[in-house]
C-alpha cells in the first residue's frame, strides 16, 4: 500500500509533557551499558557545571520515538509497521538534556518518499521545555523494506 | 572536565573500543527505551520480514558507538551533533555475543567556536554497521 504523500509538511501539536527523571536516565544508561558517573552522580555532573545529572546523546529518542509514533503508527499514513526498520537518526542539540526537565516534542513529517522499492519516512521532533526553548532536534528516517512496489526485493541494506 | 581544543589534532585517532552485544542487552535496551518491535527479540518475527535473525536495535548500536568520543572528550554534555546511517543489520545470535567495534578519528577541527568534527567507524567481524557517522564535540579552549 502507497504511503499518504500529504502528510508530507503536517506539524503536529506538542506532545503532553514527559518529565525526565533521574532514575530513568539510570536505567536508560544501564540499558546501552555506559557507566559514566555524570549519568548517575549528581555531583560528578556539577563538576561539569551541570545543575543535576545529565541524560546520554540519544536518550532522546525515549521522546521523539513516541511522539513520531503519532503519524507512523497512524492507519491512514499506511505504512507497514512489521516491516519497518531504522534507516538515519541524528540528534542536534542546544544543550544535554537534564533530570528535572519537563520536556514536549513537536513533529513535523519532513519527507515521504520511494527509493529502491521502500517507503521511507522521516520525522522532525523539535524538543524544547513548556517555555519554548528549544533542547535538541531529533531527525528519524524509518524505512518499510520492499513496501512500495509489489515483487521488489527488498533492499535489506538498513538496520 | 572537556579535553582542550589545543590537545587535540586533524587526523588523530581516537581509542578504539568493543561492545559486546547479547540478546539480553536487547530486551533490556526494549524496556528502556520502549522500543518493544519484536525484530528486536524475536526470531520468529525476523525471519518473517526477511532478516536472518533478530536485529539489534540502530538506536542501540547509535548509543555504543558514541561512546568512544564521550570517553575520550571527557563531557557527554559536550555532543552538539550527532548523526548516522545505519547501514547494514547487526545481528545477535541466541548462543553467542555480537562484538561490535567502534573507532573514530578527527576529521576536522575549527578554531572560532572550538569545535571537532570526528568520523566513527562501526562494525561487526569487519563489516561497517553504520554509514555517514560523524559527531561534533565542542572542546575546552
Amino acid at each position: 500500500m502507497p504511503l499518504d504523500q500529504s502528510f508530507e509538511g503536517r506539524v503536529y501539536p506538542p506532545t503532553q509533557p514527559y518529565e525526565v527523571g533521574r532514575e530513568k536516565i539510570r536505567e536508560f544508561a544501564d540499558a546501552i551499558g555506559d557507566d559514566n558517573p555524570v549519568y548517575r552522580d549528581q555531583a560528578a555532573a556539577k563538576a561539569l557545571g551541570y545543575s543535576d545529572v545529565i541524560a546520554p546523546p540519544t536518550f532522546p529518542i525515549v521522546m521523539s520515538m513516541r511522539a513520531a509514533a503519532q503519524v507512523i503508527r497512524d492507519p491512514e499514513f499506511g505504512l507497514d509497521y512489521s516491516k519497518v526498520v531504522h534507516g538515519e537518526q541524528r540528534f542536534s542539540y542546544t544543550r544535554p538534556i537534564q533530570a528535572g526537565d519537563l520536556l514536549q516534542v513537536t513533529v513535523r513529517v519532513e519527507s515521504v518518499r520511494v527509493a529502491a522499492g521502500n517507503d521511507l519516512i522521516t520525522t522532525r521532533g523539535d524538543i524544547t521545555t513548556l517555555d519554548g526553548e528549544l533542547v535538541v532536534t531529533a531527525y528519524s528516517t524509518l524505512v518499510a523494506r520492499g513496501t512500495a512496489a509489489v515483487g521488489t526485493e527488498a533492499a535489506g541494506a538498513e538496520s | 572536565m572537556s579535553l582542550r581544543f589545543a590537545d587535540v589534532s586533524v587526523g588523530a585517532p581516537l581509542p578504539t573500543q568493543t561492545f559486546p552485544i547479547e540478546r539480553g542487552t536487547l530486551i533490556r535496551y526494549a524496556g528502556a527505551s520502549g522500543d518493544f518491535n519484536p525484530i528486536h527479540w524475536n526470531e520468529q518475527t525476523a525471519v518473517a520480514v526477511g532478516l536472518p535473525d533478530v536485529i539489534a536495535h540502530g538506536m542501540l548500536t547509535m548509543a555504543m558507538a558514541v561512546r568512544v568520543v564521550t570517553d575520550w572528550v571527557g563531557d557527554p554534555g559536550a555532543v552538539l551533533d550527532y548523526q548516522v546511517r545505519f547501514s547494514r543489520p547487526v545481528v545477535v545470535a541466541s548462543d553467542a555475543p555480537t562484538p561490535l567495534q567502534v573507532s573514530a578519528v578527527v576529521r576536522s577541527m575549527h578554531e572560532a567556536d572550538h569545535t571537532a568534527e570526528i568520523q566513527l567507524t562501526a562494525s561487526v567481524l569487519d563489516q561497517t554497521v553504520l554509514a555517514k557517522a560523524r559527531v561534533r564535540v565542542r572542546l575546552a579552549p
